[in-house]
């Protein structure tokens, strides 16, 4: 099912903060959202997710319209991973994929076996089942990732929407996360996600949604949405856009963005 | 739907997962019998948790001002109708005042869990939203006013819903965005610290030779002049508090992700805050009317309790109910036994819970370091 977005405008208060953006996604696909801080990325996530009222505009799944959406048909439509934060109680890891359950469970039900065999699915599927007894406190920032995305996945959502999925990764736990996210996309997973480097984008994205100011500057193939021009629309700052190993003839090298020197 | 949709992640991740995962899709035993024995052994540490209780129970049925022994406890259960001394003494004044230290205990420490997951924060407990400045005030107004003793409880249980609902009220009109778990935190201190202050003006209007001291005595907390028809008037609105955060527990579990999180985790964190409070509030406001204002428990105990058993709610709201019940036992067995006179229990469990407290504080400093 599509995941459509028309004309959807919102904010806080008289402000507005999303102004008009109007785009279609398909299952399958990596779409990066890329933009400047402020430029309203975290603002759209929450009017897709619901958490937020959308002033004008439709989000919509398939035909249907989300708005009016229970929580948690909202959960096993969409799962989302937030940016790693450390909760109070030192919880075990898998009690934290096992939280992903409570959309599919009665209010006052609490996680059985199909549960857990799905939970540590998904944990071993991204490599990480060894953890699920170790305290979530305790394991790396990368493993904590790790252990969200797992648990997006035991919310067998279609739509994994990540919130800047690689920050305060490490460049191996980057490479790791980026890999899963790849793979699960080609098993049929949208996956919708912010990210502050373009380098990830070239790397992973199907497309690229290309925001500055609320309004879509560009939405394309990273290679023709992210150009030198629109970079420097984007963030203000003159950037290059360079190929490296590139062999000629055969493939095509893989682009960057580097500074240009002051 | 949700079946095609969960067969839909099952095929989704079998092509790539390769050899490990498809024997783990085949063949659930290997990765359940791989978590087992937790689950087994929090269970079992509930057991003895338990049993505990019912030791404690019956040690502090024996001990007292006028000690019991077990034999005469039996040969009473045997003969209900043998009457004299000690069949009053066990019926209408220890027993009702065990049952009554079980309840109060059990409910302010399932109270105290829930509300430090629904806050999120482990140094909340159940008097954060006002209750029970609230419930002090409404009986020290019912002290004042010479209201007889059910009206005094009836007034204090009231005064509790009546600060906890304002607390809300004006959390949910002030918070039209931004945290509104913080929100009500903030609007709880000062309801709280109002009603405290209300406490002490009616105090300080109060007749000194009569009137004030006993409601000092009363803000102080004691179990000494319980009797079987407080535990009946108390069991009901602390049980019809507890079965609904006992049947929820597990999703307490969601909520300590926070408010965005949770909601985004499929719950309805509104309809579930508004439940927890409101059960919360009604064990906390039918405690304090029937023994007065009994701190710490609420606080210490959850941390005593995930010390045990971990902080998964399914497992720490039962063991804190059952070490709540425990501790509250001990320090009235103290409060009874320890000197001529009876010591208020209240200023025990702040005498016990704070230093304890710290204790649990450096523990958890030298454990990190």
């Amino acid at each position: 099912m599509n995941l459509t977005l028309e004309h959807v405008t919102g904010g806080y208060g008289s402000r507005t903060v999303v102004d008009d953006v109007s785009f279609t996604l398909h299952p399958g696909e990596v779409v990066c959202l890329l933009g400047a801080n402020g430029c309203g990325k975290t603002t759209l996530f929450k009017l897709i997710l619901c958490l937020l009222r959308p002033r004008f505009g439709y989000v919509r799944l398939g035909e249907e319209n989300v708005a009016d959406w229970s929580r948690s048909r909202l959960a096993r439509s969409f799962g989302y991973v937030p940016q790693v934060h450390v909760p109070p109680f030192a919880f075990e890891v898998r009690d934290i994929v096992l939280m992903a359950r409570a959309a599919h469970l009665a209010p006052f039900a609490s996680p059985g076996r199909e549960d857990r065999r799905i939970a540590d699915e998904a944990l071993d599927y991204l490599g990480i089942l060894h953890l699920a007894s170790a305290p979530y406190t305790e394991i790396s920032g990368g493993e904590r990732q790790l252990v969200l995305i797992a648990r997006a996945l035991t919310q067998q959502a279609q739509w994994l929407i990540l919130d800047e999925p690689a920050a305060n990764l490490d460049l191996g736990n980057q490479i790791k996360v980026f890999r899963a996210i790849g793979e699960l996309a080609r098993t049929g997973l949208g996956v919708l996600m912010t990210t502050h480097v373009p380098d990830h984008a070239f790397l992973h994205a199907t497309r690229v949604v290309l925001m500055s100011e609320g309004r879509i500057l560009a939405m394309d193939t990273p290679a023709n949405a992210l150009t030198e021009p629109m970079l420097f629309k984007a963030y203000g700052v003159p950037v290059s856009v360079v190929e490296v190993n590139a062999q000629p003839g055969i493939k095509p090298g893989i682009k960057m963005v580097v500074l240009n020197q002051l | 739907m949700s079946a095609l949709r969960g067969a839909g992640i099952k095929t989704a991740l079998q092509p790539a997962a390769g050899d490990t995962f498809m024997a783990i899709a085949h063949n659930p035993e290997k990765t359940l019998e791989s978590r087992k024995p937790h689950g087994q052994q929090s269970g079992k540490t509930l057991a003895v948790l338990a049993l505990l209780l019912v030791v404690v129970a019956l040690g502090s049925a024996a001990i007292g001002s006028y000690p019991i022994s077990l034999h005469d406890w039996w040969s009473l259960l045997r003969a209900p109708s043998a009457g004299g001394t000690v069949e009053i003494v066990l019926l209408q004044i220890r027993l009702p005042r065990l049952i009554a230290c079980i309840l109060v205990g059990s409910g302010l420490a399932l109270a105290g869990s829930s509300y430090q997951g629904l806050f999120n924060n482990p140094m909340v407990s159940p008097d954060i939203l006002g209750a029970s400045a609230g419930a002090g005030l409404g009986a020290a107004v019912g002290i004042l006013l010479g209201l007889d003793f059910v009206a005094i409880q009836a007034l204090s249980f009231a005064g509790g819903l009546v600060a906890v609902l304002l607390a809300w009220a004006l959390a949910s009109g002030l918070c039209r965005r931004g945290d509104p778990v913080l929100m009500l935190v903030l609007v709880g201190i000062l309801i709280g610290s109002m009603f405290t202050a209300l406490i002490s003006l009616t105090k300080y209007i109060a007749d000194p030779m009569n009137k004030l001291p006993s409601i000092t005595f009363w803000l102080l907390g004691s179990f000494a002049s319980i009797t079987s028809r407080d535990v009946g008037m108390a069991s009901v609105p602390i049980a019809a508090g507890c079965i609904p955060l006992l049947l929820l527990r597990w999703r307490l579990n969601v909520l300590c992700m926070g408010e965005q999180e949770a909601r985004m985790l499929g719950m309805n964190t509104r309809a579930m805050r508004f439940t927890v409070i409101v059960c919360a509030t009604l064990i906390t406001a039918a405690s304090v009317s029937i023994c007065g204002m009994v701190g710490w428990i609420g606080l210490v105990v959850p941390h005593l309790a995930r010390m045990v058993v971990g902080p998964n709610h399914k497992y720490l709201l039962p063991a804190a109910a059952i070490m709540g019940g425990c501790f509250l036992l001990l320090v009235d067995d103290v409060a009874r036994t320890a000197g001529t006179l009876e010591i208020p229990v209240g200023i025990l469990t702040a005498l016990i819970g704070a230093p304890f407290f710290l204790f649990l504080l450096m523990r958890e400093r030298r454990q990190k370091s």
